[in-house]
């Protein structure tokens, strides 16, 4: 059984930046617990000889030589931002 | 070379370990084509793929896996021939992805070693951890505007090398060396430009202290440690902390600090608590690394000279102090300009002293560099050979370098337009010196009577009348002759 509870879904809101109302924790941590409890049956199987596998295909990464072959696009890189100026993004002041 | 903390309660020992985060140098991204240059337009050099737009997809250059394997070979490491690149999640405004690509579980490089030269001429053998490649953050600006900051992404995906050091570093000395050893490293390698002011060598520090020969302390790890002086201060600052602590009977806890240089002390980052939680996993984007055994042969079989190396022939093929030659090669232009010089001069020795005292002291003294050194390496050279075949004395030589820096102008030309030849046959010196001796025929009756402390009176005289031009044994054995 997973030890999801409602402190869990507190901390993983939080560290994904979800606000969620202190009324619904209770309903997510249920979810997501048997979301978890379902998954968790794999642990069933036997893997202490099994190497971990992170993609199936492994076969080595492509690689692409070092030419610069993209950027100069100020505009259309910062056109999505809420706020831009002089070529910045312009956030709220993120600093201690 | 112990380094000890002395407390009230008795002695502390530091316990030091740096991860040293290295850009690349590579003309485009880790995972872009966009460019790497320092200092252009704001977010002028960012694709899609460094502003992290949806379904952008990462695609790996070629060049920093290998500027990554060459660093780790000169750092005497293990090569893993099967690496991969795992997400570290976390949020800021410079992070556009919301992760930074990095390599957390199988590192391209593990395992290495580098020697440091301390200034007591001992040396000390540091490890190396491990090595991984990694993506840059973008900039914050946050001195531009009361409540905003602004985020410049140019750096975003740049190509990163953190080089972590094994906890085997115990005095600020030791830190300091080690940095400086490492950016040598990286310069000859042309792995890293190393330039701390820009931001392309930067360094976070993890400091604890304990009792000498006990168990490691709790350790902090501070940030933003720009440059080797501030390292010496972060750390000095950072360890006295802590024994305070410890000695008032308290606890350390583990954090991370941030290095403020203008109060010259370190302080807690709350912000840094959570974030801690990076909950790492493998890139789905990405497929392993794997390399050949004999691609890294063949980097191996193309790796330049590196400084240890070249030490070690300085102080055979010319004779140099150990530590001397760790200084002379801690800067490879330097190195190279001495080498011209030694290796085209009868004696290395010669070559040594004019290139390490009088160049690189008038160097210093104009706050050049040795890359706009007014004199040349051949020009010096023709003013050793100069010396070396008696055409000039070491101390007129003295003067026509001082015109060199000044002027830049050729040795041979100096010497002939200002009649600065040595005098080196007796019939022109013969002359003067018969004058001298008649027009002081007092002091060569006390020379003969005993005092042959005025002997050198009459160099002094001869070298005067001839404005230093005579060749020194030469005036001492006319003279020797003349007085007997």
């Amino acid at each position: 059984m997973s030890s999801i509870d409602e402190k869990t879904i507190e901390k993983v809101a939080n560290l994904a930046r979800i606000e969620i109302d202190p009324a619904d924790v209770s309903y997510f941590a249920d979810q997501i617990k048997g979301v978890v409890d379902w998954i968790e049956q794999l642990s069933e199987v036997d893997t202490d000889n099994v190497k971990p596998l992170a993609v199936v295909d492994e076969t080595s990464i492509t690689m692409r030589e070092d030419d610069i072959t993209d950027g100069g696009y100020m505009e259309d890189v910062t056109k999505n931002a809420p706020e831009s100026a002089y070529g910045f993004y312009v956030v709220p002041k993120v600093v201690e | 070379m112990s380094y000890i903390i002395e407390g009230r309660t008795g002695n502390w020992e530091m316990v030091i370990g740096l991860e040293i985060h290295a850009q690349v140098i590579s003309n485009s991204k880790l995972f872009s084509g966009s460019p790497t240059d320092f200092g252009a337009d704001p977010n002028s050099q960012v694709s899609f793929v460094d502003a992290a737009m949806p379904g952008m997809l990462p695609v790996l250059n070629k060049k920093c896996v290998e500027q990554a394997v060459k660093t780790g070979l000169g750092l005497n490491a293990q090569i893993n021939l099967y690496s991969a690149f795992d997400r570290k999640n976390y949020f800021y405004a410079d992070l556009p992805q919301g992760y930074q690509i990095s390599q957390l579980y199988h590192p391209i490089v593990g395992n290495g070693k580098i020697e440091i030269d301390l200034e007591d001429g001992t040396t000390k053998f540091i490890g190396i951890e491990r090595i991984h490649l990694e993506q840059d953050a973008g900039k914050s600006v946050h001195d531009q505007h009361p409540t905003k900051t602004y985020v410049d992404l140019n750096r975003s995906g740049i190509a990163l090398m953190e080089i972590v050091s094994d906890p085997d570093l115990r005095s600020a000395d030791e830190v300091a060396a080690y940095i400086r050893k490492i950016r040598t490293i990286l310069r000859y390698l042309g792995t890293c430009d190393g330039n701390m002011d820009e931001g392309s060598m930067r360094c976070d520090v993890n400091v604890s202290v304990r009792r000498p020969g006990e168990e490691f302390g709790t350790r902090c790890e501070i940030k933003n440690v720009n440059s080797v002086r501030f390292a010496s201060q972060a750390i000095a600052y950072e360890a006295a902390r802590q024994v305070e602590i410890l000695e008032d009977g308290g606890t350390i806890k583990q954090e991370t600090r941030l290095f403020d240089a203008n109060k010259m002390e370190t302080r807690s980052m709350r912000s840094k608590e959570e974030a801690h939680d990076y909950r790492y996993f493998p890139d789905p984007d990405l497929p392993p690394l794997i390399l050949e055994q004999s691609y890294v042969d063949a980097i191996k079989a193309n790796m330049p000279e590196l400084p240890d190396e070249k030490k070690a022939r300085f102080i055979k093929d010319y004779g140099l102090k150990a530590y001397d030659a760790s200084v002379l090669v801690a800067d490879q232009a330097r190195a190279h300009y001495f080498e011209e010089v030694a290796k085209n001069c009868k004696d290395p020795k010669l070559a040594t002293t004019w290139v390490s005292v009088e160049l690189f002291g008038a160097l210093n003294k104009s706050g050049k560099t040795i890359e706009d050194s007014p004199v040349s390496s051949d020009y010096l050279v023709e003013l050793i050979a100069l010396i070396e075949d008696n055409t000039i004395s070491g101390r007129i030589a003295k003067d026509v370098f001082a015109e060199m820096i000044e002027s830049g102008k050729k040795p041979g030309d100096i010497v002939e337009e200002k009649g600065l030849k040595q005098i080196t046959d007796s019939s022109s010196l013969d002359p003067i010196i018969d004058q001298i001796l008649s027009d002081n025929t007092d002091k060569v009756e006390e020379y003969k009577s005993g005092k042959d402390k005025l002997f050198g009176f009459f160099v002094g005289q001869v070298m005067k009348q001839t404005g230093g031009k005579a060749n020194p044994k030469m005036v001492n054995d006319r003279l020797k002759e003349k007085l007997q």
